[in-house]
């Protein structure tokens, strides 16, 4: 049980202590790779919960795909970054007293819970014992939670369509391959026979 | 001593609210806001797991894939908007997107 305190408080600190690092990061190139850190320190609490589906999902999903799309658009754009961190001091006190406040709000309502007892228990490692974490998930998405999971997958749809439609562009001046009239192209319009006459030469 | 429920909701509280920090302090910066939402994302997430744990009950746990699901979306949609953005002004500066109105 030491063991799993300590991994916690380890994983716990590492989350914490990045994701700090991701807002206060003056160059959003380190702010990117302070989430990544986040995300895998935090699929490392998921792997602690026994939540081991979820936690290589926050990998793939956040590591594999979200950051490294962050990461694309922040070197990307030419943008001037210290110039957006201009109001940092400046909002800072209405920041924190809204932090404050979120912070009150929580703990009174964590006290209220724990008073009547909701929270208090330790926590077995794994939920079922007798079935493993992404078959219990599969289990019941894929029966009570299917529609949900289509539903899912609709707004990815919608998401990728929507993305490239946004940033697709055509540039004027620049030629395409016109596949149609490549394909379309017979010998008829595709070459012609010309006579020259001899000594002549061929000029256009 | 175990590790028992409230330590999971201290640490996600505790994401959540540095993500909702992190929105008021870089207001110039949108890609850092966007990074913000998805820290408060991820504090909903461990809360989902935490409590999904804890009640023995798997449900939580494909709430908080959806949850990714809609992170992913997103992510990507916003970026796709902020590129476009950035290639009409030439800046991605928060304060005049109102030019974008119809």
């Amino acid at each position: 049980m030491a063991l799993q305190a300590i991994a916690f408080y380890l994983l716990a600190a590492v989350t914490l202590g990045s994701g700090f690092l991701v807002i206060t990061a003056r160059n959003p190139v380190h702010s990117v790779l302070f989430l990544i850190l986040s995300f895998f320190s935090a699929a490392g609490l998921f792997v602690l919960l026994g939540a081991e589906f979820l936690a290589m999902l926050l990998v793939v999903v956040y590591v594999g795909a979200v950051a490294v799309l962050f990461l694309f658009v922040v070197m990307m754009l030419d943008v001037d970054f210290s110039a957006l961190r201009a109001g940092f001091a400046q909002y800072l006190p209405i920041g924190l007293a809204v932090a404050l406040v979120l912070v009150l709000e929580m703990v009174f309502i964590a006290v209220a819970v724990a008073d009547r007892g909701a929270a208090a228990g330790a926590m077995p490692l794994v939920a079922s014992p007798n079935l493993s974490n992404a078959e219990a998930i599969g289990r019941v998405l894929y029966t009570d939670y299917v529609y949900f999971f289509q539903a899912a997958g609709l707004v990815l749809l919608v998401a990728m369509i929507g993305a490239i439609v946004l940033t697709l562009r055509h540039r004027k001046g620049v030629r395409r391959q016109n596949i149609g009239a490549q394909v379309a192209r017979t010998p008829a319009t595709g070459m012609k026979v010309v006579q020259i006459k001899s000594g002549e030469g061929w000029g256009e | 001593m175990t590790i028992g429920l409230a330590h999971y909701l201290v640490v996600a509280a505790a994401l959540f609210t540095m993500g909702v920090f992190g929105i008021f302090v870089n207001r110039k910066n949108i890609i850092v806001i966007m990074m913000s939402i998805e820290l408060i994302l991820l504090a909903v997430n461990i809360n989902l797991v935490a409590f999904s744990v804890h009640l023995h009950q798997v449900t939580g746990q494909i709430y908080a894939m959806f949850v990714l699901t809609v992170a992913a979306a997103e992510a990507a949609v916003g970026l796709a908007i902020l590129v476009t953005f950035f290639r009409n002004r030439g800046d991605i500066a928060v304060d005049d997107v109102n030019v974008m109105k119809g």
